[in-house]
C-alpha cells in the first residue's frame, strides 16, 4: 500500500505531516498509480474499446436541482448495458452525473466523492460549492491526455449550494470541456450523445423556479425524448421496469427517488406519449 | 560529557515524561450504549479531541493537541486510502489500531521525546457486544477495552466510577448522564465532584442504527436538554447541529461515498480554522 516500507512499522512520513487536506494530493504520494490520468497510453485511438455513459440532465428548480441519467451504455454499435447508473450523489448536498468512457467515469466519479469526504474529516468543515466544482474541474483536465485518445470523460455537476450569493438560486449546475474548463450553467444543461435532444426539449418546456415535482417530470420527459432521437440513449424500459436514475440536492440533502416513485412518474410519461408522440 | 543511562533509566524516564503530560490535561471517556458508541470530552476549546475516522470509526484522544492531530490525519488518510483501494467495508478499527500502535511504538523507542497522548479506535458494530474499543498509549501499546474506557487526567478514578455503573443497554441519555458524571467525578475543589455544563463537553455518537457514516456530533440545544435530562432527544434530532440530512439508501461501492457530512453551523468555521492554523 504505502510506497517505501519502513523497518520501524511507523507510518511513512506522508501520513502524518501537516500536509494537504485533498486526498489526490495525498495520492501522489502514498499510491500515484491510483490516480487517473497518471497512466501512460500506447499511442493510437481506443474510442471503441470500453462502454460508453450518455444522456445526463439536470434541472435548477425552487428547491435546489434535479439530475436524472438515462440507463444505456453502448459500445459502437452494442448495448454494453442496460441498467448502467450514471448519477450518483458525490456527497450530502451535490451530485454528479457522467457521460463518456464509463470505466473512467466512474473511477473519476469515486475519487471525487473520497476527495470531498476526505477535505471534510480533515477539516472539519464541507467545501463551498464551489470549490468542489472547481476541484472536478481540476480532475477532469488530468484526464486530457487519455482524452485525447478517445477516452474522453466529461461530468456535469450540480448541487445546493449552502450559501449562495442569490438565495433564489441555491440549486447550481456546473458543466465541463474535456479540457477542464468550467462553466456555470442557467436553468438546465444536458451532456452525453443525447444532450442535443434533451436540451431542445428542455429549452420548450423549462421555467425558472420550477417545482422539483415539476422538474422530475420535465427531466424524465427530456430523457425520453433524448432515446427517441439517440440510438446510445436508453427510453424507459417498461417491460424490464428500468427506468432513468432521478436525484434531487435540496436543503434536505441528496435523495434517490425510490423505484415506485420513478416507475410512477415514467409510467405517466409513456402513457402521455401514447397519446402523443411527440409530447 | 555523557554519561552512561541504562536502557532501562531512559525506558522508564520517557514513561515518566509521556505519562506526566498525558495526565496534565482533561479527560475523556468513551462508553458503548444501547444505540451505538458514545464519545465524550471535557474541553472548553473549540479544537477537537474527538472525531470522525471513517463510517463505523470513530477517534477520541488526549494529550498534546499537535500529536494527536498527527495521528488523526494519519488515520483519516489511512482508511480512505483502503477504502478507496479496495472497498468501505474494508477498513476496520483493529487495522487503524495496529497502525497507529507501530507508529507509536517506534516513535516511543526510536525518538527523544516520546508523544504526549493516548488516543481510543473506537467502532460501533450491530450490537454492544459487537463495538470494539481499543486503546492506545504512547508507548505504543495497545488494549482491547470492555465497552468503557477513560482516559488522560485522573483517569483510574474516573474509570471506577463507569465501571460500577457502566450498564450496555442504556439509552443515550443515561450513558450521557453516567459519562458527564464520570468525568465530574474529579477536580472539584477539596475533592467536591462538579456539575458539567454543555458548554464544557464535546460530545459525539457513533449511531449504530445509521448506514453509511455513522459519526454524529452533538451539540447547542441537543447537548443541554440532554443533559438536563428532562428531554429523551428524538433520533431525528442528533444530526441538528450539523444539519445531517438522511443517507441515501444506497449501497454499491460506487455510491457508498457519497452519504451524510456535517454541515456548516455558526461554530463549525471557527472551529476549522483553529484546527487548521495549528
Amino acid at each position: 500500500m504505502a510506497k517505501d516500507f519502513d523497518p520501524s512499522g511507523r507510518l511513512p512520513d506522508f501520513f502524518m505531516n501537516a500536509g494537504t487536506s485533498s486526498f489526490t494530493q495525498f495520492l501522489t504520494q502514498a499510491s500515484p498509480e491510483l490516480l487517473p490520468g497518471r497512466r501512460p497510453l500506447p499511442p493510437g485511438m481506443a474510442a471503441d474499446l470500453a462502454p460508453h455513459g450518455t444522456t445526463i440532465v439536470a434541472i435548477a428548480t425552487a428547491e435546489g436541482v434535479v439530475m436524472a441519467g438515462d440507463r444505456r451504455a453502448t459500445m459502437g454499435n452494442l448495448i454494453a448495458s442496460r441498467d448502467i447508473e450514471k448519477v450518483h450523489a458525490a456527497d450530502s448536498y451535490s451530485l454528479i452525473g457522467i457521460a463518456g468512457t464509463a470505466g473512467i467515469g466512474i473511477e473519476l466519479m469515486r475519487l471525487f466523492q473520497v476527495e470531498l469526504e476526505h477535505y471534510e474529516k480533515i477539516e472539519g468543515i464541507m467545501l463551498s460549492l464551489d470549490g468542489k466544482a472547481n476541484r472536478l474541474a481540476g480532475m477532469v483536465r488530468g484526464n486530457l491526455g487519455a482524452a485525447m485518445q478517445g477516452l474522453a470523460v466529461v461530468p456535469l455537476f450540480a448541487g445546493y449550494d449552502l450559501s449562495p450569493a442569490d438565495p433564489a438560486r441555491a440549486g447550481r449546475i456546473f458543466s465541463f470541456d474535456v479540457a477542464g474548463g468550467l462553466y456555470e450553467e442557467t436553468g438546465y444543461d444536458s451532456i452525453g450523445s443525447g444532450s442535443l435532444f434533451a436540451k431542445s426539449a428542455l429549452k420548450k418546456k423549462y421555467r425558472p423556479g420550477v417545482s422539483t415535482d415539476d422538474a422530475i417530470r420535465l427531466a424524465v420527459e427530456a430523457l425520453y425524448d433524448a432515446a427517441d432521437d439517440d440510438t446510445a440513449t436508453g427510453g424507459p424500459d417498461v417491460t424490464r421496469k428500468i427506468y432513468p436514475v432521478v436525484m434531487t440536492a435540496t436543503a434536505q440533502g441528496v435523495h434517490r427517488l425510490t423505484e415506485e416513485e420513478i416507475s410512477a412518474v415514467a409510467e405517466s410519461v409513456v402513457a402521455g406519449r401514447m397519446e402523443n408522440p411527440g409530447g | 560529557m555523557q554519561f552512561y543511562a541504562s536502557p532501562e533509566q531512559v525506558q522508564r524516564d520517557r514513561s515518566e515524561y509521556a505519562r506526566k503530560g498525558i495526565a496534565r490535561g482533561r479527560s475523556a471517556v468513551v462508553l458503548t450504549y444501547e444505540g451505538g458508541v458514545l464519545l465524550v470530552a471535557e474541553n472548553i476549546t473549540t479544537l477537537r479531541k474527538i472525531s470522525e475516522i471513517y463510517d463505523k470509526i470513530g477517534f477520541a484522544a488526549v494529550g498534546r493537541y499537535n500529536e494527536f492531530e498527527n495521528l488523526r490525519r494519519a488515520g483519516v488518510r489511512m482508511a480512505d486510502l483502503n477504502g478507496f483501494s479496495y472497498d468501505r467495508r474494508d477498513v476496520t478499527g483493529r487495522g487503524l489500531a495496529n497502525a497507529f500502535t507501530q507508529t507509536l511504538g517506534a516513535i516511543f523507542s526510536e525518538t527523544q521525546k516520546p508523544y504526549e497522548v493516548e488516543i481510543c479506535i473506537a467502532q460501533v458494530g450491530a450490537t454492544p457486544e459487537a463495538d470494539e474499543l481499543y486503546r492506545i498509549t504512547y508507548d505504543g501499546s495497545v488494549m482491547d477495552e470492555p465497552g468503557f474506557m477513560a482516559m488522560g487526567g485522573q483517569a483510574e478514578a474516573i474509570s471506577n466510577v463507569l465501571r460500577e455503573r457502566h450498564d450496555t443497554s442504556a439509552g443515550l441519555q443515561a450513558a450521557l448522564a453516567l459519562a458527564a458524571e464520570a468525568l465530574g467525578s474529579v477536580g472539584g475543589e477539596n475533592g467536591q465532584t462538579r456539575r458539567l455544563e454543555a458548554k464544557q463537553l464535546e460530545v459525539a455518537v457513533l449511531d449504530r442504527r445509521r448506514k453509511g457514516r455513522a459519526f454524529r456530533r452533538i451539540a447547542g440545544t441537543a447537548l443541554t436538554d440532554l443533559l438536563a435530562g428532562t428531554t429523551e432527544v428524538a433520533d431525528a434530532d442528533l444530526g441538528e447541529v450539523d444539519a445531517a440530512p438522511p443517507n441515501p439508501a444506497e449501497d454499491k461501492p460506487t455510491v457508498s461515498a457519497a452519504p451524510v457530512v456535517e454541515s456548516a453551523t455558526s461554530e463549525e468555521p471557527a472551529d476549522d480554522t483553529n484546527g487548521d492554523g495549528s
